[in-house]
């Protein structure tokens, strides 16, 4: 029976906080850094000698393949295998894909997967897959988000979320009121772009798989690699225990891992294949853009009394929408409301998450229309903000939040960078450069996801964890061992935590930002059983044993931890499953971005200064890996504001910039300075860490704190992101 | 990547009579535009002819007082050589303001000049290009093109040339020396060496088969302030949106040269009679025959701005 959270977490071993709440560096940073840690690629540890297989994608974005002649592509040298949708036998369609992910003989956007040629060397399948001959009966599609707005509809509500909302008289009110902003905002398409593609390896053995892979949620991977294949879940086994970036593009199975199957049964040995650079922007998923309507109203006196957003997105047939008024619901005060949600049918590639899905297209509006509006009532944006704070969600007033510190991330941050120093828009000048400060709120949902795990206690003291749950890079592996070594009393020197396997517990995965408190949680319920275990067979009074120093004590007795387990080692498994607390609560973490920024009066290069977070989410595990995913983030977020852009070419139908030379992302010269600052808190309404997530939180507000400073540096104001020299430079002074 | 047969040359004249003997031969030095370039299948050679072994790597001073640099000359190094800083400091600026660190040590002097362009339908071989694969169309007029040229482009190709180096070679007059097949050397100046488009987009310089850049050719020293400014939306390691590279000298005379905007660095004399006039009246002669797209109609504005902020710094 797992651990059922149900209600606020009362005193527990981890608020000892001997372990816990400590800058612990990464504990598998040595192995990465060495070049020790194998990611799916280069798992020849694992596997000897695998063919290589390399993905040929779809040349057009819509219409039917006519004919795939692979004759030549077979006669190549060290060809084993050619595999297309004609040739791969039924496969089923996982549920979390909306396009097959081999594609054929209907194509649905660019770059679907079409074949994978398998060949003794990497060079050899590339080489072959240039062979192929694909004929294509190209169709009209419909690419260009602007287009759509009026064909669009109301989506069916999903996970959740209704498409729109209301509450008061927002029309009433909105046109009552005496100070009112109507403004349209635009977000573009944004691709992950993280560092190691999607790669997979995979081997069969009789009609069972196994796939080394780079996957964020090993059980949804596994689940639809089984339903694609058409093969028992328990014939599929999924292995990523390091994973080389993910933000949201290794939520799902990607036709990587099954590609990989595929190509592997038909070569009869073991196979990889990693998407090619310029196949993953096309290929996978990618954050849709979005056209965003924000309404405010507000008095005299700085008071919001009507705030309204509405936002459309496109996505291909079964696709969802981006949800990027889901925040405005919950972060201002004003008792007049409404919200509304609407999907175009696009034939781009899919739409799906990316760090902070909705939250961040949609903070990236709202928190440049808060700017516009403190603007308009003569007020600074920080002290507008804090005026429309609440404590309660306002569309259910008796609903309060578990805890929200928002206020106060805005005292402390603007006390530490100085923001009693900004001036008006365009009056600040340093040389060529026009100077300037902005603000904007980071606001994320807490979300929670039911984590188990197993531990096991070895003679010698050493403890193992194993959980499916992976580490994309934000210190799973550390803040999983530093709540084992807290819960068992031991230093973190004795903990080895195993990740990434099917074989392991189902755990809550990484997304969502929900990873790190939920799977320690689990990991916490596993090791209240590992002690109940340890305390018994040491011959003490489980409810009364404490475990510190290495030893488990009990009514003036102490016993080793070493040595309690003899032949055998003492296996437990368990986890947490949550209540209804985020349902009683709103659940949510805080932040607030400020941001300084230089633009070129001549060229309107914008180029940060230095940017400062102040985040409030609860326990904060280890405060040098959460400190790096909010840098992270914070990163991303500037990519956002400043230069990240999927540029579509609306006759073709695909994102043009397919590379991560095309497709810019901030490199080290864009970021010289950033801090980040944590709020002392825990929150026990989260879960029994009383911690929350941090890795999205980071990156919400971001974009709109430098639009603001842009605005403030400029007087210009630019409502459709990226902000690029373009979009300024008609309205920038004279050269001088 | 297709299968290529590989031979080391011992001689320029040789690696030039290697050249001329097979179908598809390329050189190869640095290779980091090059291998890129095969891995998609861009460039698909048969036989390549490393050069890296020939004795093209030195720098040395021309009679006239100039610098002879050879083919062969890493960036880093050529943008690090005390001469150049002193004499020809807008190379330096202009070498530093390209690429990164590690691709610069490996690049070379005429690998740079060579180098293909950015425009992302011609590294698409989905898409028709008339440059990659003549006569079978422009997928980058009408397509998305905010990268890509405004001057000198023609309805066949609208690339642009990505060369930070190259901005600044044509600005101080440099000259490219080769060695045909037949061991006939010959100079041709850079601004003779690239090609317009016109209707041929395949053919992208002067060079003949089997032609091998052997050293390029800097003239005495001009003096001058020497100001390189590359424009672009990330701080770092991104090609220009446009650069300028200017020589300004004390009387407010001087020469410029345009990356980002045409398919060679861009450079009109008679516009410099201008310079006096200031930033627009330069523009004006430089962008007299501009056709922009949509998308980089903004890069005229963005040129005579950044010119007029140079000319600013140069004379401040």
């Amino acid at each position: 029976m797992p651990m059922k959270f149900n209600e606020p977490a009362g005193a527990n071993p981890i608020d000892r906080q001997k372990v816990i709440g400590k800058p612990f560096d990464r504990i598998e940073g040595p192995l990465k850094v060495t070049g020790r840690a194998p990611y799916a690629y280069e798992r020849h540890d694992a596997v000897e000698n695998p063919a290589v297989g390399f993905v040929v994608g779809a040349g057009i974005a819509k219409g039917r393949i006519k004919s795939i002649d692979v004759t030549a592509a077979r006669k190549a040298p060290g060809v084993l295998a050619v595999v297309t949708a004609e040739t791969a036998g039924k496969l089923g369609l996982g549920k979390y894909n909306i396009a097959k992910l081999l594609g054929g003989p209907e194509i649905d956007h660019y770059h679907q997967a079409i074949a994978v040629v398998v060949a003794e060397s990497f060079e050899q399948a590339r080489a072959a897959a240039g062979l192929l001959r694909v004929d294509y009966a190209a169709e009209k599609g419909v690419f260009d988000l602007r287009g759509t707005k009026d064909t669009s509809v109301k989506p069916k509500p999903s996970g959740g979320d209704e498409p729109d909302s209301a509450k008061g008289d927002f029309a009433g009110a909105f046109e009552a009121a005496a100070v009112k902003l109507d403004e349209t905002y635009t977000t573009p398409d944004h691709a992950h772009a993280m560092m190691e593609p999607h790669a997979s390896m995979a081997s069969w053995d009789g009609n069972k798989v196994t796939v080394w892979t780079s996957n964020q949620m090993i059980d949804w991977g596994v689940s639809d690699l089984a339903k694609t294949l058409g093969l028992p879940k328990e014939n599929v086994r999924l292995v990523s225990p390091y994973v080389g970036g993910g933000f949201g593009g290794k939520l799902f199975l990607r036709a990587d891992a099954v590609l990989a199957a595929l190509g592997a049964k038909a070569a009869g040995r073991p196979v990889k294949v990693a998407l090619p650079r310029p196949l993953v922007f096309n290929n996978t998923t990618h954050r849709p853009a979005t056209v965003q309507r924000v309404r405010i109203g507000a008095g005299r006196d700085g008071k919001i009394t009507a705030i309204g957003h509405e936002t459309w997105s496109g996505n291909l047939p079964n696709g969802k929408p981006e949800n990027a008024i889901d925040q405005t619901r919950l972060l201002y005060a004003g008792a007049n409301r409404m919200t509304a949600t609407r999907l175009a049918l696009l034939n781009l590639p899919e739409g799906n998450a990316m760090r902070a899905p909705g939250e961040a297209p949609g903070l990236m509006a709202l928190e440049i229309a808060m700017d516009e509006m403190a603007g308009k009532l003569g007020m600074d944006p920080v002290e507008f903000r804090i005026l429309n704070d609440t404590q309660v969600d306002p569309e259910n007033p008796e609903r309060k939040f578990s805890q929200r510190r928002l206020s106060e991330c805005f005292r402390i941050g603007s006390g530490r960078f100085g923001w009693s120093a900004r001036k008006q828009p365009g009056e600040t000048r340093d040389g060529r450069w026009l100077v300037g400060m902005g603000v904007a709120t980071a606001f994320r949902g807490n979300l929670v996801m039911k984590s188990a795990a197993r531990a096991r206690l070895a003679a010698d003291g050493r403890i193992t964890v194993e959980t499916d749950m992976t580490d994309i890079g934000t210190g799973t592996y550390t803040i999983i061992a530093q709540t084992t070594a807290e819960m068992l009393g031991v230093p973190l020197t004795q903990i080895d935590v195993k990740l990434g396997d099917s074989a392991f517990p189902v755990s809550a995965g990484s997304g969502g930002q929900w990873g790190a408190n939920s799977a320690t949680s689990g990991v916490y319920a596993c090791c209240v059983k590992l002690r109940e275990a340890i305390a018994r067979q040491a011959g003490l009074d489980p409810l009364k044993a404490d475990f510190a120093d290495g030893q488990v004590t009990a009514d003036g007795k102490s016993v080793a931890l070493a040595g309690v387990a003899n032949a055998r080692d003492i296996v437990v498994e368990d986890g947490i499953e949550f209540g209804d607390l985020d349902k009683r609560y709103a659940q949510s973490t805080f932040g607030a971005h400020f941001v300084e920024i230089g633009v070129d009066h001549a060229t309107g290069e914008s180029r940060i200064r230095r940017m400062l977070a102040v985040c409030a989410a609860g326990r904060i595990l280890n405060p040098k890996s959460a400190r790096s995913q909010v840098i992270g983030a914070m990163t991303m977020g500037a990519g956002a504001a400043l230069m990240e852009e999927l540029a579509v070419d609306k006759e073709r139908g695909f994102f043009v910039n397919h590379d991560l030379a095309g497709y810019e992302v901030p490199v080290h010269a864009d970021i010289p300075h950033q801090e980040v600052v944590f709020l002392d808190e825990t929150d026990p309404y989260s879960s029994p860490m009383k911690a929350k997530g941090v890795g999205e939180l980071g990156i919400c507000g971001v974009a709109a704190a430098v639009a603001n400073a842009i605005y403030n540096a400029t007087g210009v104001r630019v409502r459709d992101y990226p902000i690029t020299l373009d979009k300024l430079l008609s309205a920038m002074p004279e050269v001088g | 990547m297709k299968a290529f047969s590989y031979e080391r040359a011992r001689t320029p004249a040789e690696a030039a009579a290697a050249a001329a003997e097979h179908e598809d031969a390329k050189f190869i030095a640095g290779g980091t535009n090059l291998l890129d370039l095969m891995k998609l299948e861009i460039e698909t050679p048969a036989h390549l002819i490393d050069v890296n072994g020939l004795a093209l790597d030195t720098i040395e001073t021309t009679p006239e007082g100039g610098l002879k640099i050879g083919a062969l000359v890493r960036n880093t190094d050529l943008a690090a050589h005390k001469r150049v800083r002193k004499d020809y400091a807008l190379l330096t600026r202009a070498l530093m303001a390209g690429a990164s660190g590690q691709l610069r040590n490996k690049a070379t002097t005429a690998g740079n000049l060579l180098q293909r362009t950015r425009c992302p339908y011609f590294y698409d071989t989905a898409q028709p290009c008339n440059k990659r694969s003549p006569g079978s169309g422009c997928a980058a007029i009408g397509g998305f093109s905010r990268q890509l040229g405004l001057v000198g482009v023609s309805d066949a190709c609208i690339a642009t040339h990505p060369s930070d180096m190259g901005v600044a070679m044509r600005a101080l007059d440099a000259v490219v020396e080769t060695v045909k097949p037949d061991g006939e050397t010959r100079t041709i100046p850079v601004a003779e060496f690239h090609r317009l488009p016109g209707d041929t987009p395949h053919v992208e310089n002067a060079l003949e088969k089997g032609e091998l850049i052997t050293a390029m050719t800097l003239p005495a020293p001009v003096g001058g302030k020497h100001v390189y400014r590359k424009v672009r939306d990330r701080a770092s390691y991104a090609f220009a949106l446009i650069s300028v590279g200017a020589v300004v000298q004390p009387d407010g005379t001087g020469r410029v040269a345009i990356g980002g905007v045409a398919p060679k660095p861009w450079r009109v004399e008679a516009a410099e009679a201008d310079m006096k006039r200031g930033a627009k009246a330069v523009a004006d002669g430089l962008f007299a025959n501009a056709r922009p797209t949509h998308h980089n109609e903004f890069k005229r504005t963005l040129a005579e701005r950044t010119l007029g902020s140079v000319l600013t710094e140069a004379r401040g």
